[in-house]
């Protein structure tokens, strides 16, 4: 009974042995670099620079068709011109950056939808704003677990650097080092995450595997490494249970993945040990020092 | 006595309009010297000229020490961030073990030993955000420790701390002065200054005075500086002195006049 519940639609189905690696590839990576976004309060922002991606990856269908690589260059190519333009934009004007990314992503969502609106049918159009993680390929495994390690290698030099220039961006630049490279540096491994992400969840939810996660982390831990930690695995668990839900009651699987991000969300939100509603309402006496 | 730092006329500007402005001033070497001036004088732009943290300067900065700490007003520092007590002393070893090598087993004692000397023993697992003003200030005092620095740089180091956190901060402060180090400490607190800091520069926007403090906070150079206007003067004219060619002008600011090699006063 549990097994049929649980381990037979994986077992059985190639396509959902296929979404569940998948999803553990872009949880593993994805939580990480979410966490970073909120600590540089760049959420939002990276929201904004995940729906850029739409142009370019409608430029590579209305050249390659429906082919994942075209696509997935593409992608990456918008959302990185739309992190740099933007980032410029701020960097010489007195305009704040994220009304320039809201500027850039706008121009770029409406072009995109323009542009796959020029060839594509509607279908085509659902397809890249919603994903399908079911659809994963053996191709774009690769490109899911390629992103992965690229990701983890690339945090993990980093690591040191973009935490403090998080937190005390001054300190670096009072010691001579360029912390805005390890910004770029960083926004680039995001964007790459969205690009696989956009595959399997769509352009409009490819981040939400990344910061729901990461945001409920931030009720249960207190030190970056920490953050991640348990953000991973919260990631990983949205995607299974997503997808077995998903699977038992025919629900499309990309929104069922992320509402259940959604709910651990909720759960942390309600019951984390830090800063949390219970932590705020459930403890009445004040400690003694 | 040699001079650690020499300014020459220096010019600190934001969108051409000047914060410093054509500031000369010498800073003597393993002596603690307050800046001092009415808000929006210039004093934390000076400070960050010296680190290299201000958009745009003109004139020179010379300076012969061989390592600065500096530490920024706390406005300027996500206080929020998960991080802990340790962990942020430890980044005054940067120098040492920078964005990718490992810290020595002896930075760990070394920073151990700093927060033990600002006075916060037991604390360096607690994350940051649970800290009080002062005791976070103590925490980047034990940052400033680990630096090992010359020439220590402190913008408003007691705003909004209380006389006990100063008086063990002072002694910080002290004790760089006998180690030699040279110490420069933007100040409001005029009888603090007189009482602990023999070197003054009054600042307002425009030199006052640098010197002997007893002589640089005299009644009347104080009434100059408490003169200064404060307005940011949109239809500034271009100021007269001349300037080395300056290629680069900031969008946003107002044109009124004047040649691309001056700047608005």
């Amino acid at each position: 009974m549990l097994y049929d519940l649980l381990i037979a639609p994986f077992a059985e189905f190639g396509f959902m042995k296929r979404a569940l690696v998948a999803c553990l590839c872009l949880a593993v990576g994805g939580s990480s670099v979410g966490v970073f976004l909120i600590l540089r309060r760049l959420s939002l922002m990276g929201d904004a620079l995940a729906h850029a991606l739409l142009p370019g990856a409608a430029l590579g269908f209305l050249l390659g068709g429906l082919s994942l690589p075209a696509m997935s260059l593409g992608g990456f190519l918008a959302g990185i011109a739309t992190a740099l333009v933007s980032g410029a934009i701020a960097r010489f004007t007195s305009m704040r950056e994220d009304a320039s990314f809201a500027a850039a992503y706008l121009t770029a969502l409406a072009l995109g939808v323009l542009i796959v609106s020029l060839r594509g049918s509607a279908v085509d159009l659902m397809n890249i704003l919603f994903g399908a993680i079911l659809a994963v390929d053996d191709q774009a495994m690769f490109l899911v677990a390629g992103t992965t390690t690229v990701t983890l290698v690339g945090l993990a030099a980093i690591y040191r650097p973009l935490v403090v220039e998080c937190f005390n961006p001054g300190f670096l630049a009072a010691m001579g080092v360029k912390g805005g490279l390890y910004h770029y540096v960083f926004l680039g491994v995001a964007v790459l995450n969205m690009v696989a992400a956009f595959q399997a969840l769509g352009t409009l939810m490819a981040l939400g595997l990344m910061l729901l996660p990461a945001v409920a982390s931030s009720f249960w831990a207190r030190e970056v490494w920490s953050m991640t930690a348990i953000a991973a695995p919260m990631a990983f668990l949205s995607g299974a249970i997503g997808l077995l839900v998903s699977f038992h009651a025919g629900l499309p699987s990309g929104p069922v993945i992320v509402l259940v991000a959604s709910l651990f969300f909720l759960v942390s939100l309600l019951f984390g040990s830090r800063t949390s509603v219970r932590a705020r309402l459930s403890r009445p006496v004040h400690l003694r020092g | 006595m040699n001079p650690v730092l020499k300014l020459v006329d220096l010019t600190v500007s934001y969108e051409r309009h000047p914060a410093v402005h054509h500031v000369s001033a010498e800073i003597p070497a393993a002596e603690m010297t307050a800046i001092v001036g009415p808000n929006g004088a210039g004093k934390s732009s000076l400070l960050k000229a010296l680190v290299g943290l201000a958009p745009r300067i003109e004139g020179r900065i010379e300076c012969s020490a061989k390592r600065i700490a500096y530490l920024p007003q706390q406005a300027e520092i996500d206080r929020s961030f998960p991080i802990s007590v340790l962990d942020t002393v430890l980044l005054g070893r940067w120098s040492r073990f920078g964005a990718f090598g490992k810290a020595a087993r002896s930075d760990v004692q070394d920073a151990q030993h700093a927060i033990e000397a600002v006075g916060l023993s037991g604390f360096e697992r607690r994350p940051i955000d649970t800290l009080s003003v002062g005791q976070f200030q103590r925490v980047l005092f034990a940052r400033l420790l680990l630096q090992d620095a010359d020439l220590v740089l402190l913008d408003e180091p007691f705003a909004a701390i209380d006389t006990k956190t100063v008086g063990d901060l002072m002694d910080v402060i002290r004790r760089w002065r006998s180690e030699k180090r040279t110490v420069v400490a933007v100040l409001h607190d005029l009888d603090q200054v007189r009482h602990d800091f023999p070197n003054s520069l009054l600042l307002a926007r425009e030199l006052v005075d640098s010197g002997p403090t007893a002589r640089v906070l005299s009644s009347e150079n104080l009434l100059r500086a408490r003169a200064m206007a404060e307005a940011w003067d949109d239809h500034a004219g271009a100021c007269e002195m001349p300037l080395p060619p300056s290629p680069v002008i900031p969008i946003g600011a107002k044109r009124s006049g004047g040649t691309s090699s001056s700047h608005a006063a």
